[in-house]
């Protein structure tokens, strides 16, 4: 094949990604747009292969296994994996991409002629070479971290190291310096170096930081993995990595940007770390300070009764609801509001499950139809015409004191304002605070009342009250 | 007569000859002007490391506007997806795989090789996990009623 041609073929399936991308501006062109994306990576492929052709039979039969192998690991994983584990494989998957990126500059440098660069290397595709596996490599490793904490195979506590700001500064200063040594030299001792330096960078970035900011982490992470593949894009002069990095790059950031504005905290704070701790609250009387100042408590009937009778309940859902499975018995619950002649909506805020984005699939794996569920700015000015505001495996989100106390560590975080409905009914385990380790405040307003127990137990006798 | 060929004519043809022998004569001599001039803009020939530059630039700013215009609620498959397109990595995966080792087995093609196939089993878990996942959780949105 051409050069010419395979390179035209390589842009082809650049422009099929952005459709893929394109394509999830709204539900209904989403799989139009996923399957351009399977189009896409089947003509890089393709033309991989013809431009290319593997050196006899044994290498078709090497990447045929290659191929086969991941892809039966990857199709498995794919249909069996839990709605609410999506940030743990998610995780996972960005960490393959970035050993991918540090094997792959590997080959190109253990065998140039093979990716058309020249013998001896030119320096500019050095320096794209050892980024695409600096980056990779830090990608790989902070990857591996975040899917540990996120699977729970490690605390979700910050872990800060003395020193750590330095000993970053001073690993980072190492990795500059191997770079630049690697670019004039293309010594292998010091490639492999730049790989170890960025692989213990990884890990360093991302242990300090805690549960609550996984979202945001996750999005940086999915930003690193693109700009990995940009650097071994430029060095293979392959215009269909150059184009997917740049896209999965600005992805990424974005999403980081935004998950940073739905918690109020600045990126820079984010990397720092140190923020956000357990999941779990302490349960009454098991030892967490427990507010003395009094609380309306409520039974399931008395929700029942609130709920039949509303016109408009406004279902807030957090992470909580999922760890509980609570999910299905909600969306039966929402049946029932229905059938009794009111309407449902869900709220959901930014932040509100463990990556970007997550709480809206668990509502759409529950059955949930998507034009029922609204995202923040869309929907907190109807807290106001709302009977309910129904508050389920969520706190922080909820919490006004992000309006009025500037002293509250949640301050100037964005909100839903479920204060402004007619009752509150808030699904909560025991008067634990949030995961910011901050106490609500909504608990104590007048028109509030506390549902304790297991989210997912409460919401089925609130159902059987309601049947 | 058939043979016979009028002078003037031939004088005529001659001379559209010769113009057009000069004309083309003085367009080459513009287009190296031009080209020169185009070299003296540009400082020489460009490299195309350029235009891949160019091309990423461009990517970028497409990026950013796409992604924009994104639904929240779909942005757990925009992950997901992005994951699954970033592993064209395995076009560099594929061109290491297919490294020729030779009779003798030169070592670094062998390394090659072995990293190639590491990264092409790595890359292809993500394209399927990616894609198919993706394909999963799409197809449950669905609308009212």
């Amino acid at each position: 094949m051409n050069a010419n041609i395979a390179a035209v073929l390589y842009l082809v399936s650049g422009l099929l990604f952005i459709f893929a991308l394109r394509g999830l501006s709204s539900p209904e062109t989403s799989r139009r747009g996923n399957r351009a994306g399977m189009i896409g990576m089947a003509i890089a492929i393709i033309t991989t292969l013809f431009y290319q052709p593997p050196a006899g039979g044994v290498s078709f039969l090497i990447i045929f296994a290659g191929i086969a192998i991941g892809g039966g690991i990857g199709a498995w994983r794919a249909r069996t994996i839990q709605m609410t584990a999506m940030p743990q494989l998610v995780a996972l998957f960005h960490a393959l991409v970035g050993l991918a990126a540090v094997l792959v500059a590997a080959a190109a440098l253990h065998a140039p002629r093979a990716f058309g660069l020249g013998s001896p290397i030119h320096t500019s595709s050095l320096v794209e070479m050892s980024l695409g596996a600096a980056i990779g490599a830090l990608t790989f490793t902070g990857s591996v971290i975040a899917f540990l904490k996120l699977d729970g195979r490690m605390s979700g506590k910050p872990i800060m190291l003395p020193h750590r700001h330095l000993i970053n500064i001073a690993l980072g200063v190492l990795l500059l310096l191997f770079v630049i040594a690697f670019s004039t030299t293309a010594n292998h001792i010091v490639f492999w170096a730049i790989a170890v330096v960025s692989f213990a960078l990884g890990v360093l970035l991302i242990v300090p930081i805690g549960g609550a900011d996984m979202p945001v982490v996750i999005s940086m992470l999915n930003s690193y993995s693109g700009w990995a593949a940009v650097g071994i894009g430029f060095t293979l002069s392959n215009l269909a990595l150059i184009i997917t990095g740049a896209l999965v790059g600005s992805s990424g950031a974005i999403l980081s940007y935004i998950m940073c504005k739905g918690m109020n905290r600045s990126f820079i704070s984010v990397i720092l770390g140190g923020f956000g701790g357990e999941v779990a609250a302490p349960a009454p009387g098991a030892g967490g300070h427990v507010e003395d100042r009094p609380v309306k408590q409520g039974t399931p009937e008395e929700a029942a009764k609130l709920l039949k009778a509303a016109k408009l309940v406004i279902i807030v859902p957090g992470y909580g609801m999922a760890v509980a499975q609570a999910q299905h018995a909600l969306r039966e619950m929402a049946d029932q509001i229905k059938k009794a002649g009111g309407e449902v909506k869900y709220a959901i805020h930014p932040v509100a499950g463990r990556m970007p984005g997550h709480m809206n699939v668990l509502l759409a794996e529950a059955n949930v139809p998507y034009d029922e569920v609204f995202e923040l700015e869309e929907i907190n000015d109807d807290f106001k015409k709302a009977d309910v505001a129904f508050v389920i495996g969520a706190n922080d989100v909820t919490n006004p004191a992000a309006k009025t106390d500037p002293k509250s560590p949640i301050y100037g975080m964005p909100v839903l304002d479920v204060e402004d409905a007619k009752t509150v009914l808030f699904i909560k385990r025991g008067m634990g605070s949030g995961y910011a380790g901050v106490e609500n405040e909504l608990f104590f307003r007048p028109n509030t009342t506390m549902l304790f127990g297991d989210a997912k137990k409460v919401v089925e006798s609130v159902l059987r009250a309601m049947e | 007569m058939a043979n016979e060929i009028d002078p003037v004519a031939l004088q005529h043809l001659h001379d559209a000859v010769t113009a057009a022998k000069q004309a083309a004569q003085n367009a080459e001599t513009y287009a190296d002007q031009l080209a020169g001039s185009g070299h003296a803009l540009s400082g020489g020939v460009i490299d195309p490391i350029i235009f891949r530059l160019a091309i990423f630039a461009l990517a970028v700013v497409v990026g950013y506007y796409v992604v924009w215009s994104v639904k929240p609620a779909l942005h757990t498959p925009l992950m997901s997806v992005t994951n699954a397109i970033s592993s064209v990595i395995v076009v560099g995966a594929l061109l290491s795989a297919s490294v020729g080792v030779g009779a003798h087995g030169d070592p670094g093609a062998v390394a090659a090789k072995i990293f190639g196939f590491i990264a092409l089993v790595l890359a292809s878990v993500n394209i399927f996990g990616g894609f198919l996942v993706t394909e999963r959780m799409l197809a449950m949105y669905k609308k009212k009623g």
